[in-house]
């Protein structure tokens, strides 16, 4: 269970530039849940999951996570029960290593010194497979000759190889292309279903943030304006989530990215 | 020139190729595998000679060894620290460590910027009499050195696959990928520089014993030569497994030697050294950065010539 309590993040204080990012969001996710995140540009979704991961430390409240305070553990401490995927698939993998490699590090078994064992190896095949893009056979191939798609793929994998207590998806496919996106979002609703994960996903596509997952929630600056799950949220349309925003926010839903249907 | 003189030719460059080699595979790990150029290797490579130099005249040829490279990695860790923890950039915490080396060295060799080895026992005297009797005896040196590089290149290659040496590995490709697998950059950066200085220093050190003398600018403009030699032996085997890249940077650095006798065969003056390998340096660089915009060129040449009134 994630519980944040009352964070606000301001950037630049004090300057022209000043941004107040967040302004005091509450939120609890209980275990288990699949929460799709909306809202316009500057809503500070990505600020969100930034302040969750550590990218940076918030100015006040708390952040816990399954009952430990994370409030102000560093990023890569954090990373042991934090996944997340960015929207550019190049973010979450190094170009100049191989696909075994790569797993190998997110997978982290074994001390400093251990080696990949055939054991890891094994577990690997097993788990690219899963992603019926024939990567199990290039498991000595670099990573930078994979495409986008492929990449994030693989970035899924290594972020879930270790059942993490959350998983922070940003626009994760976004970036790909019709189809190979719908694959990526197909495959993440396949292991975050399988796995029991705890998951928060940033979308700009308004149907499938209706479609997936058990909750939805609106951000709009700084602060959640619209929770909702259960059987109101079964029986809401686009059209319903276009008129709550303008109902919450006074002001009508614009993000240059938004799509209203498929 | 007769053949005997091409082979004390040939075998002069093999040593000094070698010796220097082990600057060059530490400049693998940091500069090819972490991604920091560091430029304290000047300093780090005096500093191996100078300590090394100090604990042979002080009677303990062998402990000259880890001596040298205990101080090489003292001093990688503080080029580390300087640019993990003090935010001060990587190229100028290098420039700042070889600057106070200077001091440190001339301290290490007691007030003196000179130490003679000629009348002490080093390495290579106390191991001549194991090569004795043997093919080897006249060419123990090489040996002993070749000896030393095989290790280092076994060790780096059985390194760069362990957990640690994959995350020295993907720090240098992508640090971001690094903290989102619960791994330090910090910690893997502090570890890289540290190993990497050891071999620098244990460069400095074998190279002051094989010439019996160390001189407090014995490690001037070694990072451009281990530089150079590096982008040379990445030209012919810069693919391919950790292995063929690490055996790749020991050939680059003979092939840099070797090319540096012939020329000084011409008649090149020794001092002109620094010369060609910051060249070469320049040339390995740009050269694929200029190749990529030469059509760029060719293209407004073209237009230029073809202009529409």
């Amino acid at each position: 269970m994630l519980v944040i309590d009352k964070i606000t993040k301001t950037f630049n204080p004090g300057t022209i530039n000043e941004k107040k990012a967040l302004k005091g969001l509450s939120l609890t996710v209980n275990d288990a849940d699949f929460i799709t995140i909306i809202g316009a540009n500057g809503a500070g979704k990505s600020t969100l999951f930034n302040a969750i991961r550590g990218k940076f430390l918030t100015d006040s409240g708390r952040i816990v996570l399954d009952g430990k305070d994370i409030t102000l553990l560093p990023d890569y401490v954090r990373a042991k029960n934090i996944g997340m995927l960015f929207q550019d698939p190049m973010l979450g993998s190094a170009p100049g290593m191989t696909i075994e490699e790569n797993l190998a590090l997110a997978a982290g078994h074994g001390g400093w010194l251990s080696r990949i064992s055939n054991a890891d190896r094994k577990l690997f095949r097993e788990k690219l497979s899963l992603l019926d893009m024939g990567l199990e056979d290039r498991m000595n191939h670099p990573v930078g000759l994979l495409s986008g798609g492929q990449r994030q793929a693989l970035t899924l994998m290594m972020a879930t190889i270790n059942k993490p207590q959350l998983l922070l998806l940003d626009e994760h496919t976004a970036a790909l292309d019709p189809a190979t996106a719908e694959k990526v979002l197909k495959l993440t609703a396949d292991i975050v279903a399988e796995e029991k994960i705890t998951c928060l996903m940033v979308t700009h596509n308004m149907q499938s943030a209706l479609d997936l997952g058990n909750r939805t929630i609106m951000m709009d600056s700084g602060n959640v304006i619209y929770d909702v799950s259960g059987e109101e949220r079964k029986a809401l349309t686009v059209p319903d989530l276009l008129e709550k925003f303008k109902e919450q926010a006074g002001r009508m839903l614009d993000n240059d990215r938004m799509l209203l249907g498929n | 020139m007769d053949m005997s003189s091409i082979i004390s030719l040939l075998q002069t460059s093999l040593e000094l190729g070698l010796v220097s080699s082990l600057t060059v595979l530490a400049l693998f790990l940091s500069y090819t595998m972490l991604n920091v150029c560091d430029l304290s290797t000047d300093g780090c490579f005096t500093l191996g000679a100078a300590v090394g130099a100090v604990v042979a005249l002080s009677g303990h040829p062998f402990l000259s060894i880890p001596a040298a490279m205990a101080a090489g990695m003292l001093s990688g860790l503080i080029t580390g620290v300087l640019q993990t923890k003090m935010g001060i950039d990587s190229l100028l915490s290098g420039i700042i460590v070889n600057t106070a080396l200077y001091s440190i060295n001339i301290a290490v060799m007691g007030n003196s910027s000179l130490l003679n080895l000629n009348k002490t026992e080093t390495i290579f005297t106390m191991l001549k009499s194991a090569f004795a009797g043997t093919a080897f005896a006249a060419s123990y040196k090489t040996v002993i050195v070749l000896i030393a590089v095989a290790v280092v290149v076994v060790f780096l290659t059985l390194f760069l696959g362990t957990r640690l040496g994959l995350a020295i590995r993907a720090t240098g490709n992508n640090p971001d990928m690094v903290r989102s697998s619960s791994i330090n950059p910090v910690f893997t950066t502090l570890v890289g520089l540290c190993v990497a200085n050891a071999f620098t220093a244990l460069s400095g050190c074998m190279l002051g014993q094989l010439q019996k003398s160390v001189n407090i600018d014995i490690g001037t403009g070694m990072v451009t030569m281990a530089l150079a030699s590096l982008l040379i032996g990445r030209a012919f085997m810069g693919k391919g497994p950790v292995s063929v890249r690490a055996v790749g940077a020991v050939v680059g650095a003979i092939i840099f030697r070797i090319v540096y006798a012939i020329a000084l065969r011409f008649n090149m003056p020794a001092f002109m050294l620094k010369l060609v390998s910051s060249i070469i340096v320049i040339i390995a660089i740009s050269g694929p950065y200029i190749k990529t915009q030469i059509p760029v060129i060719k293209r407004r040449m073209s237009a230029g010539k073809g202009r529409v009134e």
